[in-house]
């Protein structure tokens, strides 16, 4: 009974540090606590979370996935590509969500039909994933995308005076959430990354579970690659860059192991809330960007070290 | 006895967080002897070698080193005044020399250049070897290579080196080959007769009786008694030990043998075993002998889809089965309890719900779904039903004793209902309370019909509990023996390769 307090007392440190640094920032600055303000951030957190949830399960299995800004790239490409040639928009979204599936599939296959470490692997198709966007692309945005009401709604519509990316993200948490802890695949996740060789003689298919985990991060952000695509009204090329470091500094900041098997998808939520309030807080009070990188740098190191000394 | 008291602990205490786990403990040791440590898993043991190395400091009491008190904070202190401790994890680097290891972190070097003197290490190692009257093993050898038995004895060499006057010994046969064993023993016997005392903690009953003087044994963190081992007896020992008869040592069983289940017809793979033929009954128990490395673990993994036969086939009601993973085994109705709890049997970081759940996820699951009142239902049953000894599903296997985790994994695997069980070495670093309580699930399964084929070391355990026992060597079967045929001689002889 005292561990189990004790354990919710870890897994609350994330949601502390969210809460000191919020309140820090209502102090400083004033226009912090509009809605305007928090709905703003709350949809500019929405692109990384998913990611973030995505390289979640990633790195439960023990993995890591360095690929996912090139396959957002390649996705949000290849779906602009298909509507500014006049493709149905639900259609190309459709597409665009499939090859992100596919290309974390070919993730997942180097990485257990391969036997390549995931870093390796990710960190191959990242470069190769990334020269098929410039190549597609020719190096130039697409613009000119369809003005369909529907595609403009993916990334700048509201439901009820929420942003239409809030809704995603909150959707996308709910049923990950309940995947993790409800189902067969969540405990197959958590289970091969405490020990891959037991759980493989317990007859659980790992191959088969990390090459899924993969696909859907691959999917996922693909997803936030459309959201951005739909903001923007365009594709870019170089989207995406350096987003993996941002999802995985989210999962972290949430406790969940690197060495897998041990975590929960609130927590990546609750670490790209503290990316995204410190990215907007430091923003409102007028901090240079370059010493914003340094804040966050260290931000994350200070939550990691206390996250050592409680265990 | 007339020298003086090597080590003398007395009156320990100890507690963690409210836990009295070491209660006025005495403990000590004379110089050339070789003193067995015994106990049930929990009973105290490693906490009492850690409290007199210094890794843990005690409440209470004293410790003298050649009449003189000491208070280590660090075993490298402990190390100084000549005790080392030879951990049943051995410390050895395996990318690193036989001499690199043996020197690791106390390199001869030219002055203070850090300039490594190679040459008089290479020397020192051999005379070092020399010493335990080792031959074997070439400095130059890069230590990963080398077997078990082998590293260990580059441990003991190097804590000779240190000049040690008593070494520890933490469950030092439970990775080696008989005949491994049998140069450890020896190696024991000649640094007894060097004046070196060893401390030997084991579970292995025969051991402690071959090559100790005396015995302490614990009990709840108590010491209940030091006998001359000349004095003492097997069930005396075990009395001690859990505080109660324990009746026959290998309960009777009561089991009819039905039909053959598992026939495994010329099973090989290469380069680890070829031509194997036998079979298995319904409600029989078939013991599997053999050296270590003769196979026998191999031709179980083989068998449950762990890893690809070469040639063969394995045959279940007569009829073929071809399994390709763990799970199309688990799907026929056979579960392999492996030799390697940690490493292979289970989650340590899950707690015993999620790992009793893992082979059970379809039982307990619908559509992919898992229904957490059907788990905690499965969960409870088995724990209640193998007696484990915890505070509930949701606690960590990781902070169980040993014997409680093999009950977990035996758990897990109950779970299937299986028809055939494979149990590879089911009860190494149990204790003999635990030990007997897997031989009762044994005969319980075999009374329901389960077929088991029981991988293990303990020749006693195999003539025991086994209705058939197969010989393994060098990848061959070279004898099945029936029960009432075999005795130690004939099975070693077997095992050995012998004519």
């Amino acid at each position: 009974m005292k561990k189990k307090i004790l354990n919710n007392l870890s897994q609350l440190g994330p949601l502390i540090g969210l809460i000191i640094i919020v309140i820090i920032l209502g102090f400083t600055s004033d226009s912090f606590f509009t809605l305007n303000n928090i709905l703003n951030l709350l949809r500019q957190i929405s692109i990384n979370a998913l990611i973030a949830f995505g390289m979640t399960f990633v790195i439960l299995t023990g993995g890591i996935d360095l690929s996912v800004g090139s396959i957002l790239a390649f996705g949000s490409a290849l779906t602009a590509g298909m509507l500014s040639s006049g493709m149905d928009p639900m259609l190309a979204v459709f597409i665009g969500l499939l090859a992100g599936l596919l290309m974390g599939a070919m993730n997942g296959l180097i990485i257990t039909k391969g036997k390549v470490a995931p870093f390796i692997a990710t960190l191959a198709t990242m470069t190769i994933f990334r020269g098929a966007t410039l190549v597609y692309t020719e190096g130039r945005p697409i613009t000119g995308l369809s003005d369909s009401f529907s595609f403009e709604m993916i990334g700048k519509g509201y439901v009820f005076g929420i942003p239409f990316p809030v809704i995603l993200m909150l959707i996308a948490f709910g049923v990950l959430f309940f995947i993790l802890r409800n189902t067969v695949f969540g405990r197959q996740v958590y289970s091969i990354g405490g020990n891959e060789e037991a759980s493989i003689l317990s007859g659980i298919r790992a191959d088969r579970v990390k090459i899924w985990v993969y696909s859907i991060t691959g999917m996922l952000s693909v997803l936030a690659g459309i959201i951005l695509t739909s903001r923007l009204n365009s594709a870019q090329p170089t989207a995406g860059t350096m987003y993996e470091l941002d999802a995985i500094a989210a999962v972290v900041l949430g406790g969940t192991s690197l060495t897998g098997g041990r975590g929960w998808i609130t927590g990546t939520l609750i670490g790209a809330l503290i990316i995204g309030v410190l990215d907007n807080g430091l923003n409102l009070l007028n901090v240079s960007s370059f010493y914003q990188q340094i804040v966050k740098g260290g931000v994350i190191l200070l939550a990691v070290v206390l996250d050592r000394r409680s265990k | 006895m007339n020298e003086p008291t090597l080590v003398e602990m007395s009156e320990i205490d100890k507690s963690f967080s409210g836990n009295h786990v070491l209660q006025k403990v005495n403990f000590s040791v004379q110089p050339g002897e070789v003193h067995a440590l015994m106990g049930e898993n929990g009973a105290g043991k490693s906490t009492l070698v850690k409290v007199l190395t210094g890794i843990h400091p005690r409440d209470n009491g004293t410790i003298t080193v050649k009449g003189k008190e000491v208070d280590f904070s660090h075993p490298k202190q402990a190390e100084k005044q000549g005790i080392v401790v030879i951990h049943q994890e051995l410390n050895i680097i395996p990318h690193l020399t036989v001499t690199e290891n043996m020197f690791l972190g106390k390199e001869l070097s030219i002055g203070k250049t850090g300039i490594l003197r190679k040459k008089d290490m290479h020397k020192q190692t051999l005379e070092n070897l020399k010493r335990l009257g080792v031959d074997n093993i070439p400095p130059n050898e890069t230590a990963g290579n080398l077997s078990v038995g082998k590293q260990q004895m580059i441990e003991i060499a190097r804590a000779i080196s240190t000049n040690a006057e008593m070494i520890i010994m933490d469950e030092p046969t439970a990775a080696l080959t008989d005949r491994e064993i049998t140069s450890l023993f020896k190696v024991i016997e000649s640094l007894r007769k060097q004046g070196v005392s060893i401390v030997y903690i084991s579970h292995r009953m025969e051991e402690i009786f071959q090559i100790c003087d005396r015995i302490t044994v614990l009990r709840d963190g108590k010491s209940i008694g030091t006998e001359q081992i000349k004095e003492t007896s097997f069930d005396a020992i075990v009395k001690m030990m859990v505080g109660r008869e324990l009746g026959d040592r290998f309960p009777e069983r009561s089991s009819v043998i039905g039909e053959t289940l598992l026939e495994v017809k010329d099973l090989s793979r290469e380069e680890l075993f070829e031509g194997i033929n036998f079979q298995v009954k319904e409600g029989e128990v078939l013991g599997v002998a053999g050296l270590m490395g003769a196979g026998r673990t191999e031709i179980m993994e083989t068998i449950f889809g762990a890893a690809k036969k070469s040639k063969g086939q394995v045959l279940l009601d007569g009829k073929p089965l071809n399994v390709t993973h763990p799970r199309d085994a688990i799907r026929a109705g056979i579960g392999f309890i492996t030799e390697d709890r940690k490493d292979e049997g289970l989650v340590l970081n899950l707690s015993i719900r999620e790992n009793v759940a893992l082979t059970n996820l379809k039982t307990v699951s619908k559509n992919g779904w898992i229904s957490s009142s059907k788990e905690s239902v499965l969960v409870d049953d088995l724990i209640e039903k193998l007696h484990v000894r915890t505070t509930g599903r949701e606690q960590e296997v990781k902070s169980l004793s040993g014997g409680n985790q093999q009950k977990v994994v035996i758990a897990k695997w109950l779970g299937i209902q299986p028809r055939l069980l494979i149990l590879d070495e089911p009860t190494r670093g149990v204790d003999v309370g635990a030990k007997k309580e897997i031989y009762n699930i044994i005969n319980q399964l075999t009374e329901q019909g389960v077929a088991i084929i029981m991988v293990s070391s303990e020749l006693p355990e195999i003539l025991g509990v086994s209705d058939r026992i197969m010989v393994v060597h060098e990848g061959k079967v070279t004898q099945i023996f029936n029960k009432g045929e075999a005795d130690q001689e004939k099975i070693m002889h077997a095992a050995t390769g012998g004519e």
